[in-house]
């Protein structure tokens, strides 16, 4: 399919896809079993430039937007999106400081996340707020020109693997959705720790920790944006990085795909390639159909996020990830259908796959918040429409 | 420090087949790749830029298709690309492939390090980095595996021998062939890639490097492929185990039913 992209594009795409087939695939079986942080891999994908795809040029990026990012997350994700999401993770810490944050703290942080000297991750779910993101309670209490953060949260991918968090804690309770406010809290700094790694049923390469604040005391210039914005930078985050959620799906699909048609045209059953019966054939259409699907969704829309301030952004966003989620899902579930027993096992890369995809509907909001977010949408869409369609 | 990295286009030997009617290699749709040992020593010297403010230019004898050899190597962090192409080169062996890289290192002038691969995977001769040293005057080391600049113009290197490593110190300018001890190849960068992309390559050819065309190419080789064949399969092999005067004993008699002369 040819997606008309430029030259850069596909060098991106080159890039990433060589860092793959050279990189990821040998050692994704190895880090899935050993759950080790892959710090070599995120070091070749910092010499390759690819942390600062969307990142402007002024602090050390590339300058491209969400569509040069959801490239690379695709190429990756075709490998592992346990080292993807570890990736991509990165840019969802970034994105608060990007959008939101004062030209002193974009050129303190911006150019090290560009590089990939140091990783970001974002921190908001705690035990008792996962889909309602207003039941957090960590909190972030003003003196004189410092911050006290208290409180935990909970599943944060790259979390004490990471050097830069974008944190949100509520600072004035009483003000309720305009109560909470983001700040970036660094590895190192006073009163901030670590728990134990999850263990998990996929992406198990990817690190997930707690983060605890006990008195954690940082100064007044982390704060980003004002306080009381924390929801809306939360909301605008979200908007930017799941794209590349879906991106993640399609990478994953399209891997579960390749390797479901390779192996049905070589596994004899019945004296034929069980390619030949139809049974199979038709999954392998309904996988491949749904997979380009969520490629040709996700492109579009990420290139509509790019050339537009989209009034229509949290609509189209949370469709690249509830649509690509999805498929992942159900192309994964499919190909080790194809692949049989010899799916099953894990010799062959698809189960892990299939294990890997369930995570695509749970984080970044789950796939029926997505549903809520289209909803609404459509509902505020159409309540300002005078017309009929009657 | 001017580092020159000479690198081999070769057949990517891992999708090789050898035409079983004419004992050739096919080429058709097979990929050309860097020479493995020569990514050894573009790496090496992207080290020794990574530590130094060392400069690196990368060159290539072969035919115009050799010039995705070089942006592969650009693509990866070298400064400068040369491409050595002429019809006269066609046919060269490795002597008259070094009097043409040599020819070009003279040219460059200002070299104090060139690097090469131990070897070609296609030709496995492991002959054109000492015998460009020779013609170049330049003192060189072979199967290093570490090299350290002392200062300006001395290198100390390990290289690895059957009997174990050996450090030298060498003065610059000096050559030297790497394995893959040095380093893993790093991959390419975005931004190095886009500036591969675009890079013009300067192609020199005998003209160029002031060389005679009797010298280069096939008229100045002084060996010719005459016929490639695949050896025929080699007759049964017999494991001799023992005791040694057993072996030995062993060993004769095989020899004698053999009918080896003079037993
Ligand atoms: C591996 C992993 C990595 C993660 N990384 C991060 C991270 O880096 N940073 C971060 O902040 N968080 C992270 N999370 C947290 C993740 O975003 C949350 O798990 C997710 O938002 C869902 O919250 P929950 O798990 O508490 O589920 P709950 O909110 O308890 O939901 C349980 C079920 O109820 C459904 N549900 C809840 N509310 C509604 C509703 N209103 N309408 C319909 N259905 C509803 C949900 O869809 C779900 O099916 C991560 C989670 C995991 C598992």
């Amino acid at each position: 399919m040819d997606y008309f992209l430029t030259e850069e594009q596909q060098m991106i795409q080159e890039l990433a896809a060589q860092i793959t087939k050279e990189k990821i695939r040998p050692v994704r079986a190895e880090l899935d079993e050993s759950e080790a942080f892959p710090w070599e891999i995120m070091k070749v994908l910092a010499q390759s430039d690819l942390f600062g795809l969307y990142i402007p040029e002024a602090y050390g990026g590339m300058g491209g937007g969400i569509l040069e990012n959801c490239l690379a997350i695709e190429q990756l994700a075709q490998g592992c999106i346990g080292i993807a999401t570890t990736f991509a993770a990165s840019g969802l810490g970034a994105y608060p400081i990007l959008l939101f944050a004062n030209e002193a703290q974009k050129q303190a942080y911006l150019p090290d996340i560009a590089s990939g000297k140091r990783l970001a991750a974002f921190g908001v779910t705690e035990s008792g707020a996962g889909s309602d993101v207003s039941g957090i309670q960590t909190t972030a209490v003003r003196d004189g020109d410092y911050y006290i953060l208290n409180g935990t949260k909970q599943w944060i991918t790259n979390g004490g693997e990471a050097e830069i968090y974008s944190v949100l804690a509520i600072t004035d309770r009483s003000k309720g959705p305009r109560g909470a406010s983001f700040f970036i809290v660094e590895k190192g700094d006073p009163g901030f720790s670590f728990g134990k790694k999850e263990k998990k049923l996929g992406i198990r390469a990817s690190a997930t920790r707690e983060l605890v604040f006990q008195d954690c005391r940082v100064r007044k210039d982390r704060l980003i944006a004002k306080e009381g914005m924390g929801f809306i930078v939360a909301m605008k985050t979200f908007d930017k990085s799941r794209p590349g959620i879906g991106a993640l799906g399609v990478g994953l699909a399209q891997g579960a795909l390749d390797i479901s048609v390779e192996y049905a045209r070589k596994r004899v059953q019945f004296g034929k390639p069980i390619i030949s019966f139809q049974a199979i054939q038709h999954k392998l259409a309904n996988m491949a159909t749904k997979t380009e699907a969520s490629r040709a969704l996700i492109y579009c829309i990420a290139r509509h996020m790019d050339a537009n301030d989209a009034p229509d952004a949290s609509k189209v966003a949370a469709m690249c990830k509830v649509f690509a989620g999805d498929t992942a899902m159900e192309v994964a579930t499919e190909a080790v259908q194809v692949l049989g027993g010899y799916g099953y096992m894990q010799d062959y890369p698809v189960e892990k796959m299939m294990r890997d995809a369930k995570i695509l509907q749970i984080y970044e909001g789950t796939n029926e918040i997505q549903r809520n977010i289209i909803g609404q949408e459509l509902n505020k869409e159409y309540s300002r429409l005078k017309e009929t369609f009657f | 420090m001017h580092i020159a990295v000479c690198i081999k286009q070769v057949p990517d030997t891992k999708n090789v087949r050898i035409d079983p009617d004419t004992h050739t290699l096919v080429r058709q749709g097979v990929e050309s790749i860097i020479n493995p040992f020569d990514l050894f020593a573009v790496e090496a010297a992207l080290k020794i830029k990574d530590e130094t403010q060392a400069t690196i230019t990368v060159l290539t004898m072969g035919p115009p298709q050799a010039d995705e050899a070089l942006r592969d190597a650009l693509s990866r962090g070298v400064d400068d690309a040369v491409l050595l192409s002429d019809r006269a080169f066609a046919g060269s062996d490795t002597w008259a492939t070094s009097t043409t890289l040599a020819a070009a290192v003279r040219k460059m002038g200002d070299v104090d390090v060139v690097l090469c691969g131990k070897q070609a995977v296609d030709g496995d001769t492991a002959q054109v980095g000492p015998e460009m040293a020779t013609f170049l005057d330049m003192p060189y080391a072979t199967f290093v595996k570490k090299i350290e600049v002392l200062d300006g113009s001395a290198l100390k290197i390990s290289r690895q021998t059957d009997e174990g490593v050996e450090i030298w110190k060498l003065p610059t300018p000096c050559l030297l062939t790497v394995i893959k001890e040095v380093g893993e190849p790093r991959l390419p960068s975005l931004r190095h890639k886009m500036r591969a992309k675009k890079a013009t390559i300067p192609v020199w050819g005998v003209a160029d490097l002031g060389l005679a065309p009797e010298n280069v190419g096939l008229s100045g080789s002084f060996t010719q492929v005459v016929r490639v064949f695949s050896p025929p399969r080699r007759t049964d092999r017999v494991l001799i185990q023992g005791p040694i005067e057993e072996q030995v004993e062993q060993l004769f008699r095989h020899l004698k039913e053999s009918k080896v002369p003079g037993l």
